[in-house]
């Protein structure tokens, strides 16, 4: 077992510094001036403004010392979570902006995620061999999950947030509010809250409930499932042996589709004006925020990362297999 | 991770993990007459070959471009502009043929890109092992972690996008991995048979056995890996575009997503703005996924009538 986490612990450890390294070669290394770009964008009218800016600019970048110390100083400073400072909300730190919007994320993302996985699997699990549910759940999984995730976010917005009128569509909260704690400030929050949390989980929804029904056909078809039902067993006995078994790919699956799940959160948040990391990465790119983006990025990765790795934990805990060391050392 | 991995692929599905066993030359034939009974596999092929034609021919019936103010602003769809016009007076509905067109662009460019990709690591992870796989799969295992959107994100951003297939070469570029885990599995098992064995003693070199002997047996399972990257590129693509880091010059249908939210179609009510644009997206991805299911029962033969 320690083996099996002491893999998994270096390949994100690598994916990790492989990410920094992306986020540090990208600006120096791409085709053209970032510096020049930047400047050019900012549109800055008086000449004579240009050469400080340039200055500031190669300072703040490190680009007029040797490449290697300004690789060893960009992760200095990252571990002192310096990730330097937001264009577009001058002068509050990165880190401070993305601890900011960071909340609403995974308010978005946690309870989509988990609870899409868990009624997809049973949704799915249901609808394995059972014709009718079968003939009606699974086109509709099929449309869901080929669904982009913006599209049904807008569809949504337009249908009950607009017409119907039922839900607001813009923003984390009223405008007319201030953040408080009280009862009318936490309402506002949860309707705000609730359309983009709909249009998540029900595209991830469609992927799990598929995914989940083919697993276990997959299963019932497997010998152990065969020799209980000869001997007797009950079906419900049955399925549910096979539901466990199904479970594990699904576990996989969810760690695969975490990428995935998070380009989804951004774009809804994008849709629906919600002010996590979506709306952040879209101020950074309309407002040429260069170590705002830089910083959403490597904590987008932290994240997944952290989450991949609670999943091999989970893993370990539901399968008895890689405790054993029989399995897992991939 | 354990080996369950290779189940699930890009939509959850599970997909073959067991190789096709090998048989004796080829079954086109049959092949085809199963797939042209397979509901599935033909819906799927008509409604793709359907959008095919649109984005193909339609631009060809008009002398403007998809960004021309042709008509009177916010107009609903009407016999003039099928689909309506936008608050600016475009054609929505020639907007939304180019963009297919483009989708179509990024769906083979980056699918394809990205299966080669994954099919070539898989097979030389696979059929050399030793240090070379150790190499390749922590390659991999790096790539499936990393999060592709945030990256391709940040190269957008910097790089600056400016047309479909260099987009397209982006997305192909991180959305190989599963495709090279799935293949290295199989190319795993079917190294040590007997045919694989018999190829390498009369001289073969290992290009080729790779390419007569071990490819052709897993042609099914490479084909819908396609399918499903089709489908991924398609989504992928949509998304950056609709964040505004796609090509600009270019219309695509989630550039169309995203002029429509930013010039606030859904308060004006302009629905034929923002509706067919990813209506089209969810019909061609979710054919595509309906077909890789009819297939899988075309090619494998213990799914068929069930």
């Amino acid at each position: 077992m320690r083996r099996y986490f002491g893999r998994k612990l270096a390949i994100y450890a690598l994916t990790f510094v492989v990410a920094v390294t992306l986020n540090w070669l990208i600006p120096r290394f791409m085709p053209g001036d970032p510096v020049l770009r930047m400047l050019t964008r900012t549109s800055v009218s008086n000449p004579e403004a240009i050469a400080p800016m340039r200055a500031y600019y190669e300072n703040v970048f490190g680009l007029d010392v040797p490449l290697w110390k300004q690789y060893l100083k960009y992760w200095v400073e990252l571990f002192q979570g310096n990730l330097g400072v937001s264009v577009w909300l001058f002068p509050a730190p990165v880190a401070d902006v993305i601890v900011d919007a960071v909340p609403y994320t995974l308010a978005l993302l946690l309870p989509s995620i988990l609870l899409s996985w868990w009624a997809g699997n049973k949704v799915g699990a249901l609808a394995a061999r059972r014709k009718w549910l079968d003939n009606t759940a699974l086109p509709v999984s099929y449309a869901l999950t080929a669904t982009p995730y913006m599209w049904l976010g807008i569809l949504l917005a337009w249908g009950l947030g607009i017409v119907a009128g039922l839900f607001p569509v813009a923003g984390g909260y009223s405008f007319e509010m201030r953040p408080e704690w009280s009862w009318a400030f936490v309402g506002s929050l949860a309707q705000h809250w609730f359309l983009p949390f709909l249009s998540l989980f029900l595209v991830a929804f469609g992927g799990w409930a598929i995914g989940m029904r083919n697993l276990i056909i997959y299963e019932l078809e497997a010998d152990y499932a065969n020799y209980l039902a000869a001997l007797g067993a009950p079906r419900r006995l049955i399925r549910r042996y096979a539901f466990r078994n199904a479970l594990l790919p699904q576990l996989t699956g969810l760690a695969l589709q975490l990428g995935v799940l998070v380009a989804g959160a951004l774009v809804t948040e994008i849709v629906f004006a919600y002010p996590g990391l979506g709306h952040l990465i879209l101020q950074a790119i309309q407002n040429q925020d260069f170590f705002l983006l830089q910083g959403v990025f490597l904590f987008i990765v932290i994240g997944v990362l952290a989450a991949n790795f609670l999943i091999d934990i989970v893993y370990v805990l539901v399968d008895p297999r890689t405790r054993t060391g029989m399995q897992g050392a991939t | 991770m354990t080996d369950t991995t290779e189940h699930v692929s890009a939509t959850g599905a599970p997909a073959p993990a067991e190789p096709v066993t090998p048989v004796a030359g080829p079954r086109r034939r049959d092949v085809l007459h199963f797939a042209l009974r397979n509901r599935k596999v033909v819906g799927g092929t008509v409604v793709i070959l359907a959008f095919l034609v649109l984005g193909l021919v339609a631009p060809f019936f008009t002398d403007h471009g998809p960004n021309e103010y042709v008509g009177p602003p916010s107009s609903p769809p009407s016999a003039d502009f099928w689909f309506g016009t936008t608050t600016f007076g475009q054609d929505v509905f020639l907007q939304f043929a180019n963009g297919i067109r483009s989708t179509f662009v990024v769906g083979l460019l980056g699918g394809g890109l990205a299966g080669l990709i994954g099919m070539t690591i898989g097979f030389v992870a696979g059929y050399r092992g030793g240090l070379v796989d150790e190499l390749l799969n922590m390659l991999t295992n790096i790539v499936l972690v990393l999060p592709a959107l945030a990256v391709l994100i940040i190269l957008h951003a910097y790089v600056g996008i400016t047309s479909v297939p260099m987009q397209a070469l982006f997305i192909g570029l991180f959305s190989w991995p599963w495709v090279a885990r799935a293949v290295r599995a199989q190319t795993f098992s079917l190294r040590s048979r007997e045919f694989v064995d018999l190829a390498r003693l009369s001289g073969m070199r290992p290009l080729a056995v790779i390419r007569r002997e071990i490819a052709p047996n897993m042609s099914s399972y490479l084909f819908m890996t396609f399918i499903l990257l089709f489908g991924g590129a398609v989504l992928m693509a949509a998304t950056l575009d609709f964040i505004g880091l796609g090509p600009t010059d270019v219309v695509s249908l989630g550039l169309m997503m995203n002029s429509a939210v930013h010039w606030s179609a859904l308060h004006l009510g302009l629905w034929w703005w923002f509706v067919p644009p990813g209506a089209a997206i969810t019909a061609i991805v979710g054919a595509l996924y309906v077909m890789n299911v009819g297939l899988d029962e075309v090619f494998n033969p213990k799914l068929r009538e069930m």
